[in-house]
């Protein structure tokens, strides 16, 4: 008697154990999503200026995190948003030094756990790794479109003039936050994220715009 | 010796560059051919069969009976059917990771010490030369790893999300270096690992000795190190996020033939 009451048990509990087994449902898309945050969150560690808060994402970053791009409205709102947070330079003073520039341009530099510092002073600007700029340097990368002849391009000639304004301000903006205009660009945000102050982006624009910079010759 | 052959090798590439207007990518190219020659990996693969075969560790056991995925003691196939389920730790694994768990139960190592000690000291450079070894017996084999378990499916979808993941102050994610065909950094290729990127390419070519810093890089570094230009924090030594990344890199390769141990600039 008792003896079969355990086994009746038993054969209950394996019957439990299989019906389990045969339903448990695939896990969906959503889980899926969930359970790669949790794999991410439990993954990465401090070390040193690279701490873990490093992983949470804003909406611009979690809405460009996967192979398919955002619908056209959560596109847009990125969009807005990264329009209505940009600082424009004090004092109107969107133009520096293209030498400067150029070097900031050629500084990969900035913001690994190996570097020692987040102050933008310690950044470059990373710009050859992805981009054509100057004729002088063949070793760049391609992920963003050639900078070559970018103002002269765009027709600038002076760029005190009222004709250039529409254009500095563009490119003073896709510097400040590459996602004014590409919820989804690839290309980091320099002044919304602190990577440049406005000092070094205003050497990027001369770099880009300046009639005398090797950029347009 | 080794210095000597990475010097002249630099020195006959300078020659090349500057004496014809040859493209930059043709000289590295050719660079890498006269290297392919004398692969210092191969000091690795030595010393990683030599691991394999030697009593070691508080059991004073050798790695023999280690199972990769394909048995007890069977080396030859396994690296390109990795990472996949084991059913005794009940987890993915990649080839690093299992290592440590045969160190640990075979050999009576501390695999969460290992785990912990940085790339190229003590017990972890033996894992970095094991798996070099392990990796160059299927040299020439191609990459199919297996997805019937329902953990290896997943492992593939979490893989395939990390992947895709913006962080960072940068808003660097694999795929933004690595999501489609032809791009470069500065003069470096990028292969997009989103899908087979070729015999020998990406997934099929690391572990991989690094002529810049005299380094044999494991998988786990070269993942270890994306992460850190990616601007990421620090990705824990076979956390799921590295294992994950490996599974999805290497389902996509499937069919890729394996070079590892690759050389590589």
């Amino acid at each position: 008697m008792k003896k079969s009451a355990f086994l009746y048990a038993a054969a209950g509990a394996a019957l439990l154990a299989v019906a389990g087994c045969a339903s448990t449902p695939k896990p969906t898309s959503a889980d899926l999503d969930r359970e790669a945050l949790a794999v991410i969150k439990a993954s990465f560690r401090d070390q040193g200026i690279a701490k873990v808060d490093r992983i949470n994402q804003d909406l611009g970053q979690s809405a460009c995190s996967s192979d398919k791009p955002p619908s056209e409205a959560v596109a847009d709102q990125v969009m807005t948003q990264a329009r209505a947070a940009v600082k424009w330079p004090a004092g109107g003073q969107y133009f520096g030094d293209w030498r400067e520039g150029e070097k900031l341009a050629q500084n990969g530099r900035g913001m690994t756990w190996t570097d020692t510092s987040t102050a933008p002073n310690d950044n470059g600007g990373s710009c050859y790794n992805c981009h054509q700029i100057s004729k002088a340097e063949i070793s760049y990368g391609t992920i963003g479109p050639s900078l070559y002849n970018y103002g002269k391009n765009r027709g600038v000639s002076n760029v005190a003039a009222a004709t250039a304004q529409p254009i500095v301000e563009y490119t003073w903006m896709k510097i400040y936050n590459g996602k004014t205009y590409n919820a989804c660009s690839n290309m980091p945000r320099f002044g919304h994220l602190g990577l440049l102050d406005e000092k070094q982006m205003a050497h990027l624009m001369s770099l880009l715009l300046d009639p005398k910079s090797p950029v347009n010759q | 010796m080794k210095r000597v052959l990475i010097t002249t090798a630099l020195l006959a590439l300078a020659g090349t560059v500057s004496a014809q207007s040859k493209s930059a990518a043709d000289g590295i190219a050719e660079y890498r051919k006269m290297l392919e020659d004398g692969n210092p990996a191969e000091l690795f693969e030595a010393k990683g069969e030599g691991l394999w075969k030697t009593k070691r560790g508080p059991k004073n056991a050798s790695l023999e009976q280690c199972d990769l995925g394909k048995g007890p003691g069977v080396v030859k196939g396994a690296f390109v059917e990795l990472p996949r389920y084991f059913a005794d730790t009940k987890k993915v694994q990649d080839l690093e990771t299992r290592l440590i768990t045969c160190m640990e139960t075979l050999q009576g190592f501390n695999g969460a010490e290992i785990a912990k000690t940085a790339f190229g000291r003590g017990e972890q450079a033996n894992v970095t030369a094991l798996a070099t070894w392990i990796a160059a017996e299927s040299r020439g084999m191609r990459f199919n790893l297996p997805q019937a378990h329902s953990e290896e499916k997943k492992s593939y979808e979490i893989g395939k999300r990390v992947f895709f993941f913006r962080g960072g102050p940068m808003d660097f994610s694999c795929a933004s270096c690595h999501g489609v065909d032809g791009q470069r950094i500065r003069l470096q290729d990028l292969p997009n690992l989103t899908k087979n990127p070729g015999d020998g390419v990406g997934f099929a070519a690391w572990p991989a000795y690094r002529v810049s810093n005299g380094q044999m890089w494991s998988m786990q570094l070269r993942l270890n190190d994306c992460f850190r230009q990616q601007r990421f924090p620090y990705p824990g030594f076979g956390s799921d996020v590295t294992v994950s990344l490996g599974t999805y890199m290497g389902v996509n390769a499937q069919g890729a033939q394996s070079i590892a141990p690759a050389i590589k600039r």
